[in-house]
């Protein structure tokens, strides 16, 4: 009994953690889709939209504010608003310029974007941890008499804004005028183009939707850690990539599918092996999905023509 | 113009967004508490002037193109060429190898020991070239080539107790077995992927690393490795058993310095060498292969290149470099740990290569001197490296993605009209 309490337990952590890698994972997959490049900044986007969180929440607070609810939205709204304006001026600094050239240059352009916002934040705001408070303590226990499963509040939360924010795309993707014009430029950008939609918008909106959702799952992981530093861009979005890839890349669902997946193996890992080999495992199966199925879970080989 | 007008606005407007939100605010730590503080009205004025530039800049875009575009009339910048003929360019390198042999002798301990870290960059940045800048593989994870070799080094000479010399060229057998056997399974995928396996693949070693305690004392890393010995001579105070020290072997005082020139030497004989052997490989048929299959990789295949094994060579190769230069690393700080290894280390050895031109040696020695001792010249400096060196990386992609000083081919263009 025990044992599968502890299964559901590291089960319910991977859940959690994976649906945040499955938004951020989103950024890559549709600026992939539609302009067929890895956005390798899109990590320090998430960072960016974590500090913003934090000095809304902090800074609410210190005026005297503390109603959570509020206290939360505020801090998605703002983070929302600051990382898209984020995602957007990087797509047009680093990415517009060099979009006609080969992968290689807007790949090197991208991984130079990324140094140097991570460099930015840690020259504006410091490289050492900052903490905010948990806003939300506490949650539910039930189990059995050895082992006790704990799902805290902030966990619901983040399965719960997680889900709305992907119905929101879910929705705007296939229903809104413009997400019917994101999809044709990912069939095929030349043609769209031709037809009349104005592609430098839909990708520059590709790009703020990426980031705003990176900001949501900053917000979420933030609130979950506690603490927050210019380095753990890096990382998560490394994950993210692997969760875009793993799911398929180019393809949304994949994308979330591929999320929950890696949080999930990555918590069984922790939970069972040790939690020193947990970054080894997305790396691994990053390694492993590119290897034996570069087009994913979800996604369709791609066939390069001549 | 008011579209022009709005535009100007909404940049601007975007500028003193991204400005404000997190050069305005910062997060600080006050004991427990975390707080928010407004900075200073210095910080908001530059941030306004800023606004503005941006403002004026987006509002009249179109005639500073027109104006840029008259001035200089569309012309490229080149260098003009220096040297005109073969006997003046092998007199030029005779010169510089003549002065660089000479320079430990009249500079200081310190300046010394700068070229010589410099000289670890250019060879790191050299055999890079030869994976990105000539074969046109992205490789993200060419540190942890450089740490298997300063890895191997430390392991033999832990464990075996091999010499340097003796460890430094299984040190490059090592690495290249690595590159090679890494790059087999990798080296089938397109561009962008491999860039971010190899990423991964060099985030596993140092991972591996750090956690395989046992063997490589994990974070704490390995200490008291030996220095390089000239003939069994030492360079230390007093020798280990059975070795004589260098200056009592010749009779002369001891002086710490003795050991800083030999180590530069040793940097700048291994560099030449490298720079010898990546010059000749550049004009071997696969050398040629290489540039042949980044520039077009179907037409290689249908002139019956195999593309794998290409590939596979110019990577094992490159790994073999960043062996020595690892090997090197290892003998000269006389403790590693997984620190040194990071994925700031890779993209700094990109950089260089970024900067120098693909493909160019010249543009990459020159820049991986610029790159390692302009922080060392100017210490304020320092604080703002990596983030000039990811400026540096788009602005280079954006204007010139052939680098400063690219590789020239002799070639002909028919003239138009």
């Amino acid at each position: 009994m025990d044992e599968l309490l502890y299964f559901l337990q590291q089960t319910i952590n991977g859940l959690t953690i994976g649906s945040t890698y499955a938004l951020i994972a989103i950024g890559y997959t549709m600026v992939y889709g539609i302009i067929g490049m890895i956005n390798f900044a899109h990590g320090e986007i998430y960072m960016i939209g974590t500090y913003i969180a934090f000095i809304v929440i902090t800074g609410l607070a210190m005026m005297g504010i503390d109603n959570t609810l509020f206290l939360i939205v505020a801090a998605l709204l703002v983070s929302m608003i600051v990382a898209s304006a984020h995602g957007f001026a990087v797509e047009r600094v680093a990415y517009r310029p060099v979009r006609g050239s080969k992968r290689l240059i807007a790949l090197i352009s991208a991984i130079g974007m990324s140094i140097f916002l991570q460099n930015y934040m840690r020259l504006a705001q410091g490289s050492r941890d900052k903490a905010i408070p948990n806003l939300l303590p506490g949650g539910w226990e039930f189990g059995g008499k050895g082992f006790v499963v704990n799902l805290s509040y902030m966990q619901v939360i983040i399965f719960v804004v997680t889900l709305l924010s992907m119905g929101a795309l879910a929705l705007f993707i296939s229903r809104s005028r413009l997400g019917r014009a994101c999809r044709a430029c990912s069939q095929d950008r030349g043609m769209a183009n031709l037809l009349g939609i104005n592609t430098d918008l839909v990708i520059s909106m590709t790009f703020v939707i990426g980031a705003a959702l990176a900001a949501v799952a900053g917000l979420l992981l933030g609130m979950y850690y506690g603490v927050v530093n210019p380095y753990i861009g890096f990382l998560a979005g490394l994950k993210a990539f692997t969760a875009a890839v793993l799911g398929g890349i180019g393809s949304i669902p994949g994308a979330m599918l591929g999320g929950l997946i890696l949080g999930i193996a990555e918590a069984l890992t922790g939970g069972y092996l040790s939690s020193e080999y947990k970054d080894v495992v997305a790396f691994g199966l990053l390694i492993l999905i590119l290897l034996f199925r570069p087009w994913g879970i979800l996604g369709k080989p791609e066939v390069e023509k001549i | 113009m008011a579209s022009q007008l709005l535009h100007a606005g909404f940049s601007a407007g975007l500028t003193f967004v991204l400005g404000a939100s997190v050069l305005g605010v910062e997060l600080r730590s006050q004991g427990v508490n975390t707080i928010v503080a407004v900075e200073g009205p210095m910080t908001w004025l530059w941030l306004g002037v800023a606004v503005v530039i941006v403002f004026f800049h987006q509002l009249f875009r179109p005639r500073i193109e027109a104006l840029r575009r008259r001035t200089w009339g569309g012309s490229r910048f080149s260098l003009p060429p220096l040297l005109r003929n073969h006997a003046q360019r092998r007199l030029m390198i005779a010169l510089v190898i003549g002065a660089l042999l000479l320079f430990p002798f009249l500079a200081q301990r310190s300046a010394i020991d700068l070229a010589t870290l410099t000289l670890i960059y250019v060879m790191l940045g050299l055999g890079l070239n030869v994976v990105v800048g000539l074969a046109g593989l992205l490789d993200l994870g060419y540190v942890g080539f450089y740490a298997v070799g300063a890895y191997t080094y430390a392991l033999l000479n832990n464990y075996l107790g091999f010499s340097f010399w003796e460890a430094l060229p299984l040190a490059g057998a090592v690495t290249a077995l690595f590159g090679y056997l890494l790059g087999f399974p990798v080296l089938r995928l397109r561009g962008d992927y491999l860039a971010i396996v190899t990423l991964g693949f060099g985030e596993i070693i140092r991972i591996l690393l750090n956690n395989w305690t046992e063997l490589t004392g994990g974070p704490n890393g390995i200490s008291r490795i030996p220095k390089p010995t000239l003939f069994n001579l030492e360079f230390s105070r007093r020798a280990e058993e059975g070795n004589i020290p260098f200056h009592e072997f010749f009779g002369i005082p001891y002086d710490p310095s003795y050991k800083v020139m030999y180590l530069y030497i040793l940097a700048l004989l291994l560099t030449l060498a490298t720079v010898y052997v990546i010059y000749r490989l550049m004009r071997m048929p696969i050398g040629r292969a290489w540039e042949a299959l980044r520039e077009d990789d179907i037409a290689c295949r249908s002139l019956g290149l195999n593309p794998t094994g290409i590939k596979l060579s110019a990577f094992t190769i490159g790994a073999s470099f960043a062996g020595f230069a690892g090997a090197f690393f290892a003998a000269r700080q006389g403790f590693i740990s997984p620190e040194s290894f990071t994925f700031i280390e890779s993209a700094i050895v990109l950089a260089i290569v970024v900067l120098g031109g693909m493909g160019s040696q010249l543009g990459v020695i020159l820049a991986a001197i610029a790159m390692t001792l302009l922080p060392e010249i100017a210490r304020e400096f320092n604080e703002y490296r990596m983030l000039l060196f990811g400026l540096i990386m788009v602005m280079m992609m954006v204007w010139r993605p052939q680098g400063l000083l690219p590789l020239k081919r002799p070639q002909m263009e028919l003239k138009r009209g």
